[in-house]
């Protein structure tokens, strides 16, 4: 089986119309024993930036930690906040540096660009490798789920409402066909000037 | 060949208290060299640690956390709570994964401190680290993770809780081809330390 699916999880990032969502599941689970039903696997950057770091647990938390420090490092060196795809830069190239000895994670980006206030999304694979593209990003053990969820549902222009229930009902129903990722999840509906976390309950078993 | 998941380490987070089981088997292969084995180390005055894995990793792995986190409370005059000795502790796991020489440990920490109250923290030897109420390694664990999930209540006491742990060697003691005939049994609450006696087949008699 893959390190990458050892622990189980899934994230999921929609645009929308001057909005951006991110979703993750919160299982925490070695193989397919669950050890725990809260563990966060999206993490905020900034007052509109999130990065969702599914994989392997122990690299979540490493890179989480190192990325925190890089970023800190960025806004007290450059006394400004970050830009999303300046975070992308940043976090692909943390990524690249262990080439040849990966962190097994497959990062979701998801923010509002803090100066003009354009909805970002962004994923990678574990070496860095970054794709923008205009609609969604999936990633995680339920990725192929998520792809035909995301597919089916999303469509242009949704107001945060719509997308917080299009982006809900994409993880859990791919989420609930994927035995290692599940367990209840967290939707983050990103604005400008206001960010709304939802606990969304799903099936337990 | 490794004997991690022969060993077993059980943990119960209440309210009031948290309690660290431990069996005591040091075997070898298809031999039992010890059944009187201290997996439970002793971190500072409040937080204790339960160690299984390959010997010699266990025991020096465990000192030197210890020592270190001794360390730093002589160097600041302050002590480490709980989460940040969880940290701490994580952190070096990591490191030395993917060193040259990894430990293969598997670690439950408990501890109590006057801010956050009792904490349970399980880690495995791929250094992920979560914060749980209840928690097993090993193959002990598929046989006391469904029983902890049974009768855990937030407000249980130290009676109950007890009671509990023995349900679940009972079980191990039962169901598991591995002979655990001893656990032994330690309690963190805000006075301090506290030793339980020895859950064996005589004392379940």
């Amino acid at each position: 089986m893959s390190i990458l699916a050892y622990n189980g999880g899934a994230v999921v990032a929609m645009k929308g119309q001057d909005c951006v969502a991110i979703a993750t599941d919160k299982r925490f689970g070695i193989q397919a024993q669950t050890v725990s039903t809260n563990f966060p696997k999206v993490f905020q950057m900034g007052p509109t930036l999130y990065v969702g770091l599914p994989g392997l647990a122990t690299d979540t938390q490493t890179v989480f930690q190192r990325l925190k420090f890089r970023m800190n490092l960025y806004e007290l060196k450059e006394n400004r906040m970050m830009r999303p795809k300046t975070f992308s830069a940043m976090l692909s190239n943390l990524l690249y540096e262990r080439r040849f000895g990966p962190y097994f994670i497959e990062p979701v980006i998801a923010g509002l660009d803090p100066y003009d206030n354009q909805p970002y999304v962004c994923n990678m694979d574990l070496i860095g490798c970054p794709n923008e593209p205009e609609d969604f990003v999936v990633s995680g053990t339920c990725s192929e789920q998520l792809y035909g969820m995301c597919e089916a549902l999303w469509e242009p222009n949704l107001k945060p409402d719509e997308l917080f229930e299009t982006i809900s009902q994409a993880l859990v129903n791919a989420a609930d066909r994927d035995a290692i990722s599940g367990w209840g999840a967290v939707v983050y509906i990103i604005e400008k000037d206001k960010i709304t976390e939802k606990h969304v309950k799903t099936r337990m078993d | 060949m490794s004997n991690i998941n022969l060993q077993c380490l059980l943990g119960i987070q209440c309210n009031d208290f948290v309690m660290i089981a431990a069996d005591q088997s040091n075997s070898h292969s298809i031999m039992i060299m010890k059944d009187d084995e201290e997996k439970i180390y002793k971190i500072s005055d409040r937080l204790v640690m339960g160690v299984i894995g390959d010997s010699g990793d266990t025991n020096q792995f465990a000192e030197y956390i210890a020592k270190n986190i001794q360390l730093y409370k002589m160097r600041n005059g302050y002590e480490l709570g709980p989460s940040a000795a969880a940290s701490f502790t994580r952190r070096n796991l990591a490191e030395y994964l993917r060193s040259s020489t990894p430990y293969f440990v598997n670690v439950l920490m408990g501890g109590y401190d006057k801010e956050n109250g009792p904490e349970l923290y399980f880690m495995d030897y791929l250094a992920s680290s979560v914060k749980v109420p209840f928690a097993a390694h090993g193959y002990g664990g598929y046989l006391s993770l469904s029983i902890m999930d049974r009768y855990h209540k937030k407000d249980a006491t130290e009676t109950e809780a007890y009671d509990i742990l023995k349900k679940c060697v009972q079980e191990v003691h039962k169901r598991l081809f591995v002979s655990l005939p001893n656990f032994q049994v330690t309690v963190v609450n805000r006075d301090g330390i506290k030793v339980l006696p020895t859950i064996n087949s005589a004392s379940l008699q």
